[in-house]
């Protein structure tokens, strides 16, 4: 196709769904932050973050943590040297009551992570995101060290058959990407697919830099924790129910 | 060499230096020669899957690492995911049409690399195979 | 009769040579293995990540900034007595500084990667101005050497002594950070690590430095003046006394906390190997005895022998181990005041147990040192020579 002609196409399409946006203020068929181009980068108005129902999560339940190993291509062993980005805790009151929740990176604003990476592959993203650059992790595990949520990962054996979309390899550390992979192409995190999945629902993803989504309105109405709070790194990651 | 005059060893490791050195150069010489029958193995590459490249040979033959490493740059860091010059494109036209592959022995990017002697070390992390087609689901 | 002694002392340096050459390949074997198979050759895990190769690292860079104090006494403290005793304290640096950052280079997930740290700067990170200053401490103290042992440069032995000191000081404190800095965990994240660690560093840089000078000494047939000797020990007691007397703060201060108590109780009580290595390995063994022995009322003979440097050294193992693996060990705390269990380790006490190629790689690291420092004192006079060299087999030490 020539250039002319794409050049032509696109602007045909965009004119389109602009038109079809305006045409319903108020009801957003496709949230113009979120449909992000291939070509544009991450952008700082947004912060994706995540709220955990503490009350509709399931103690016997692991739809989440199964679907982030698929997801990514983790091993889906569960012992101390396999790499487990999202874990379920139970939680038990010394006074009775047994509760769970699903923990992951908290994608924190002040990451400890990415203070004391010597390489800086540890690093939040424009949106909010943190991620360990593969490239220029030399596995010192310093990371690993400094995270007060035990998020982080490191591969202890070589690792084949990776997912296309998550390379990952021995020697590195890893945690969870928020499947930055699926939101860069306007899809929602595989745990929270799963979740909703289930009929559960105890996962809600959006932007929390966006007071129309439903995260943020969700934030607003009811009271929400973040882990750990005392410790003052803004994580992105709330829970409801705490 | 003890007991052997000054003389008679210099003469003899001279002449065998000079007989090492045209022994090279005839063999250097004989490879140079266009069109000359080649006894110098070149990589043997299994054909992929695509079609054309989206740069030509010559250009990727020399600027291939520029581009991955400016790529995967912009990728991790801003989010950026032009397919254009991303690893995983390439590999979804240059895996094998009978391995699958970009590795092992006759594959695309191994196989260049084993012949060149550069270590390559982006399939320990990376896909060496192309993601299997699968439906888009929006949101 | 010297060509007798010259051939004996030349077979004890290819013995011992051979000795090092073994042990260093062994680590290198050792990191082979783990560069192959990845770390799940070793016993660590994702609750603990830094375990027996970081004790020795960690022992072995400390250690050389405290061994470089004893150059500094005589270059900036102006005490002459000392002057005999500061090429073989710079050569231990180097080596020891040598050893340390080779055993942790090992033992990175990627340590081909290690160029990275050059090329790629987040000073946000102790570690990143690590990269710095360790191999600056070598560039400096080989600066420092070159002016003391080269009578042309010796007029600047003065200023490249202090700027070896400043270097040394700053390159423990940045050691210290590297933990001080760790906010989340109850083992870390408290300023008294910093003095803490440099005053470890002065203990142990000593009490390695009495151990070194006395074997090279000994296979070389030459001795240090009995009153630097007895100095020596004198401020090794006192060193210990004050690493003690942190260790006494850090844990006090812990106590006090009523949310680190529980780390306090696992650390001291009930934590199985931990408090054992910390009450007998590093308070007995490792701090009490060797006062007993330097400042006890024994007769002199005792207080000449290399027993209180050499338990000092086995203490400061037993203290790092306890400090950075007993610190890891203990679960992070998320969810004050409840019980937690999951899959990946939280809530319970992390079993550690070291292997076999993680020692090898720890131990190769000492046998870098001992390469380097012994080559060293081989070529070049490394060693003191304020009195006439004794015959073999003499009393001294």
């Amino acid at each position: 196709m020539s250039e002319v002609d794409h050049g032509r196409r696109k602007f045909l399409w965009e004119s389109a769904a602009l038109a079809g946006i305006a045409l319903a203020p108020g009801i957003t068929l496709y949230d113009l932050a979120h449909g992000r181009r291939p070509e544009a980068a991450a952008s700082g108005k947004v912060r994706w973050g995540l709220l955990v129902d503490m009350n509709r999560c399931q103690p016997a339940c692991d739809a989440c943590v199964r679907a982030c190993d698929t997801e990514n291509g983790l091993s889906g062993g569960k012992t101390v040297t396999d790499s487990q980005w999202i874990r379920k805790i139970d939680l038990t009151d010394p006074r009775g009551s047994v509760r769970s929740l699903p923990m992951m990176c908290q994608h924190c604003a002040d990451p400890p992570c990415v203070d004391v990476c010597p390489t800086g592959a540890s690093f939040k993203r424009a949106d909010g995101i943190v991620l360990v650059d593969r490239h220029i992790c030399i596995g010192c595990r310093y990371c690993m060290m400094a995270c007060p949520y035990g998020a982080r990962s490191f591969v202890f054996e070589p690792v084949a058959n990776q997912k296309p979309e998550v390379p990952r390899g021995k020697g590195c550390v890893e945690s969870c990407t928020l499947c930055v992979h699926r939101i860069d192409r306007d899809r929602i995190p595989a745990c929270v697919e799963a979740c909703a999945a289930t009929g559960h629902a105890a996962l809600l993803f959006g932007d929390l830099n966006d007071p129309q989504s439903e995260i943020s309105k969700r934030i607003a109405a009811v009271a929400t924790t973040q882990v750990r709070a005392d410790l003052r790194l803004d994580t992105a990651v709330r829970y409801q129910g705490l | 060499m003890a007991g052997v005059p000054g003389g008679a060893c210099t003469r003899r490791t001279a002449l065998f230096a000079a007989a090492l050195v045209i022994a090279l150069a005839a063999a250097v010489g004989a490879q140079a020669a266009p069109g000359a029958p080649t006894r110098v193995p070149l990589p043997s590459i299994e054909a992929g899957a695509g079609e054309r490249c989206v740069e030509d040979t010559a250009f990727m033959r020399r600027n291939h690492m520029e581009l991955l490493r400016h790529q995967r740059d912009v990728t991790v860091h801003e989010g950026i995911r032009t397919t254009r010059h991303s690893l995983a494109n390439c590999v979804t036209c240059h895996a094998g049409r009978k391995t699958g592959r970009v590795t092992g022995e006759r594959g695309f990017c191994q196989g260049c690399h084993s012949y060149a002697g550069i270590a390559l070390d982006c399939f320990e992390c990376h896909a060496d195979k192309p993601a299997p087609p699968m439906a888009e689901v929006t949101r | 009769m010297l060509a007798e002694a010259s051939r004996s002392s030349s077979r004890r340096f290819w013995a011992l040579l051979a000795v090092g050459v073994l042990v260093v390949v062994a680590g290198l074997a050792a990191a082979h293995l783990m560069e192959e198979r990845g770390h799940i050759v070793t016993g660590m895990n994702n609750r603990i990540v830094w375990a027996l190769p970081h004790v020795f690292a960690l022992f072995m860079v400390i250690a050389a900034s405290g061994v470089l104090n004893v150059a500094n006494i005589h270059s900036v403290f102006g005490q002459g007595a000392y002057k005999s005793c500061a090429p073989l304290s710079g050569l231990l640096c180097i080596a020891l500084v040598a050893g340390g950052v080779a055993v942790e280079t090992l033992d990175l997930g990627r340590p081909e990667r290690v160029l990275a740290t050059m090329t790629h700067h987040n000073f946000t990170s102790v570690f990143a101005w690590n990269v710095f200053l360790y191999p600056g401490l070598i560039v400096i103290v080989a600066a420092y050497l070159a002016t003391i042992m080269d009578r042309r440069h010796g007029a600047r032995s003065g200023a490249v002594g202090v700027a070896s000191f400043v270097w040394r000081i700053a390159l423990t404190t940045g050691t210290g950070s590297v933990f001080a800095f760790l906010v989340a965990r109850q083992a870390y994240g408290t300023a008294v690590l910093v003095p803490l660690l440099l005053a470890m560093s002065f203990a142990w840089g000593l009490a390695l430095f009495l151990v070194a000078q006395s074997a090279f000494c000994r296979w070389n047939g030459v001795a240090l003046p009995a009153e630097v000797r007895r100095r020596m020990r004198n401020l090794l007691a006192l060193f210990v006394l004050v690493v003690l007397f942190l260790v006494l703060i850090y844990h006090l201060t812990n106590g006090y906390f009523a949310k680190q108590i529980a780390f306090e109780r696992f650390i001291l009580r009930d934590g199985g190997v931990y408090p054992q290595l910390f009450w007998w390995g590093y308070v007995g063994a490792g701090s009490l005895v060797p006062l007993f022995l330097l400042w006890g009322p024994r007769g002199a003979a005792a207080r000449d022998g290399l027993a209180a440097p050499l338990l000092v050294i086995v203490g400061a193992f037993a203290l790092l181990y306890v400090f950075i693996v007993g610190g890891q060990a203990f679960p992070l705390e998320l969810f004050p005041g409840y019980r937690t269990a999951s899959s990946f380790g939280d809530g319970v006490i992390q079993a550690y147990v070291p292997s076999l190629p993680e020692l090898a790689l720890g131990l190769s690291g000492v046998g870098i040192a001992f390469l380097i420092a012994l080559v060293g004192v081989r070529l070049f006079d490394f060693l003191p020579h304020d009195e006439a060299a004794a015959p073999q087999g003499a009393g001294a030490d």
